[in-house]
């Protein structure tokens, strides 16, 4: 078909090998996205298959697998420690969100200025996101010892709690450090939005005679709304993970007062030997991710869908 | 609120100095003086990032008796470099390979490989690549911990536990949705001209990627290895589930189990935190400037 379409010497047959070679160069590039592929169904796609298809087994990490059917679907649900682990993600979920988002944004806003120092107060602030966890986590223990730390060098006697001992000091601190960790990322975000807003909006607006509170709410807040989406997906979807660094600072404790769901995941299956029971924990923790990532895509509005999740 | 003082600044040169720090300059403008809490916003946040830095610096190079003994913020009276000297004989440098082979090995495939499929996904219109797209969207908001049971598994079966090698597969797919995501953002972003212009040349679609998109997508190539890199290099979770051997430990792990053995040691584990980072912290300061606006094209276009 493409011999005769391409011997015919007219525009229209012209375009219709565009198409025709369209086609065949699609199935080219089709296969550029092989090996991304293969790697992301292989280690991504089939463990998620698995984890569902686990959450029905008993398995003890060495062992045969067997059966479980919906055994441990009941057993979990009607355990008091799921509903412990859910509540305390969402708790630090949500605290975190409300800590870091306006913090972020405001330090995002007053760094996008040109000023010299602003530029090297913004290079500091990113030093938080060079450690890993388990070196914040460390050090943050340290830092809190009541006698040797941060209360006594600073004069403060108020900081000298027993922070990793007293249940609810615990969940603050885990969402304080979580802050450290993170809003110098957001800023970063923040920073790079509020370069994009439009100069003239503002000088629209000076004309009209708006002040910097009014500006900052009708302009820059507004021109910021998927700046914000994008960042608090990324800081909901991503205080699922907060694993590495509550392990090493509390280890859930005390008692289990922050041990949030990955936690909780992690010290039933490797700890405890209960895959199947730990595999429902997962799915639990797969089902929350999409129905977050699906909800905050909606706020952004239906027809952005597509550009708004290009945007992170 | 910059961006206002800025656009200002331009319109009335006298306004120019409205540095909200520095209030001496004048209150004149009713928006200098309302800049003046987020300048010290600004600064008492800097505060909260520096002093626990400064802390584990100055601690590292404290004596037992000096961590003991004095203000634990006060400059050690007499700083010594013995902590980080038992943190080196204790296999320091292993880990670090550790670290750096798992590190260079998941970041360069996975940039490679997201590149081709980003390429294909921007410059293709078939219903399969728009699939592929969408499914590597939706691996956006998979936890990697969700799956972490399923991969123990998988690994163990492929004979692959207690290996390096185990570390970079995983690594590699999840790495790859938000790869795909940032470079086909910027691919998109070449102009359709040069492709055109490419393809009357007779380049295939093969030499355009590697000649006209690789060399224009150079920044976001290099803002995406940097930020795997330093995911991977920072991970925790595989290592402490895929690995048991002390002598396969990348940096994360030996620091937690460092901790473990070392706790009433405090200076000697904060240097080990301190050596830990520094790698990064060198590589850092060499590529900031890259870095930054690598990251904040990534993120917030």
């Amino acid at each position: 078909m493409s011999n005769a379409v391409s011997t015919a010497p007219n525009t229209k047959a012209a375009a219709r090998t565009a198409t025709v070679k369209g086609g065949q160069r699609d199935k080219a590039l089709a296969w550029l996205t092989a090996p991304a592929l293969f790697f992301f169904v292989v280690f991504a796609v089939v463990p998620l298959a698995g984890v569902l298809i686990l959450s029905f087994a008993s398995w003890d990490g060495i062992g045969a697998i067997g059966s479980a059917g919906l055994g441990n679907w009941f057993s979990v649900l009607a355990d008091p420690g799921l509903y412990n682990a859910l509540g305390l993600t969402f708790l630090i979920m949500l605290a975190s969100w409300l800590v870091q988002t306006p913090i972020s944004l405001l330090l995002g806003v007053f760094t996008a200025g040109s000023q010299r120092y602003r530029a090297a107060l913004a290079v500091l602030y990113f030093l938080p996101l060079l450690l890993s966890s388990a070196a914040v986590a460390i050090a943050f223990k340290a830092l809190l010892d009541p006698n040797f730390g941060l209360a006594t060098g600073l004069g403060l006697p108020f900081l000298a709690q027993d922070w990793l001992g007293v249940p609810h000091l615990a969940v603050g601190l885990v969402i304080f450090v979580i802050a450290w960790q993170f809003v110098p990322f957001h800023t970063l975000i923040y920073q790079g939005g509020v370069r994009q807003i439009p100069k003239s909006l503002y000088e629209a607006a000076e004309i009209d005679g708006a002040g910097t509170i009014k500006q900052f709410f009708h302009i820059t807040l507004p021109q910021l709304k998927y700046t914000i989406i994008t960042s608090s997906t990324l800081m909901v979807v991503g205080s699922l993970t907060y694993f590495d660094l509550i392990f090493v600072l509390t280890g859930g404790g005390p008692g289990n007062s922050t041990r949030i769901l990955a936690l909780d995941m992690y010290l039933r299956g490797f700890r405890a030997n209960l895959m199947g029971p730990a595999s429902v924990i997962a799915v639990i923790l797969v089902l929350i991710g999409l129905a977050l990532a699906l909800f905050l895509q909606r706020l952004g509005g239906k027809d952005k869908q597509g550009s708004q999740l290009e945007g992170m | 609120m910059s961006t206002v003082l800025k656009s200002s600044a331009e319109e009335t040169p006298a306004g120019a100095p409205s540095n909200p720090a520095a209030p001496k300059r004048g209150l004149g403008s009713r928006m200098r003086r309302l800049n003046v809490p987020a300048g010290l916003g600004g600064w008492i946040w800097l505060a909260i990032i520096i002093i626990p830095v400064y802390y584990v610096v100055i601690t590292s190079l404290k004596t037992q008796a000096g961590y003991f003994g004095q203000n634990p913020l006060a400059l050690p009276a007499e700083p010594t470099l013995e902590n980080y000297q038992m943190v080196l004989e204790a296999d320091f440098a292993k880990y670090f390979m550790n670290s750096t082979i798992v590190t260079l090995g998941a970041v360069i495939p996975t940039v490679l490989i997201s590149f081709m499929a980003a390429f294909a996904i921007v410059r293709g219109k078939g219903r399969f690549l728009k699939l592929v797209n969408g499914m590597f969207l939706m691996g956006l908001a998979i936890p990697l911990q969700a799956t972490i049971i399923p991969i123990y598994l998988m690994i163990i079966r492929l004979n692959l536990y207690d290996s390096l090698l185990a570390l970079m597969l995983p690594s590699i797919a999840f790495a790859i949705p938000l790869t795909v995501l940032i470079l086909s953002n910027f691919i998109r972003d070449v102009p359709n001209e040069l492709f055109e212009s490419m393809r009357l040349d007779g380049c295939s679609e093969w030499q355009t990627m590697w000649r006209l998109a690789l060399p224009l997508t150079r920044p976001a190539i290099v803002t995406v290895a940097i930020y795997n890199g330093l995911h991977v290099w920072n991970g925790f979770l595989l290592p402490l589930v895929l690995t048991q051997s002390p002598g396969l430990r990348v940096l994360p792990l030996a620091l937690w189990t460092f901790q473990g053995e070392y706790s009433v040691n405090i200076p000697a584990v904060l240097a080990s935190v301190v050596l830990s980072t520094l790698p990064i912290l060198v590589l850092y300061v060499v590529g900031r400037r890259q870095l930054l606006s690598g990251l904040t094209a990534g993120f917030s276009k």
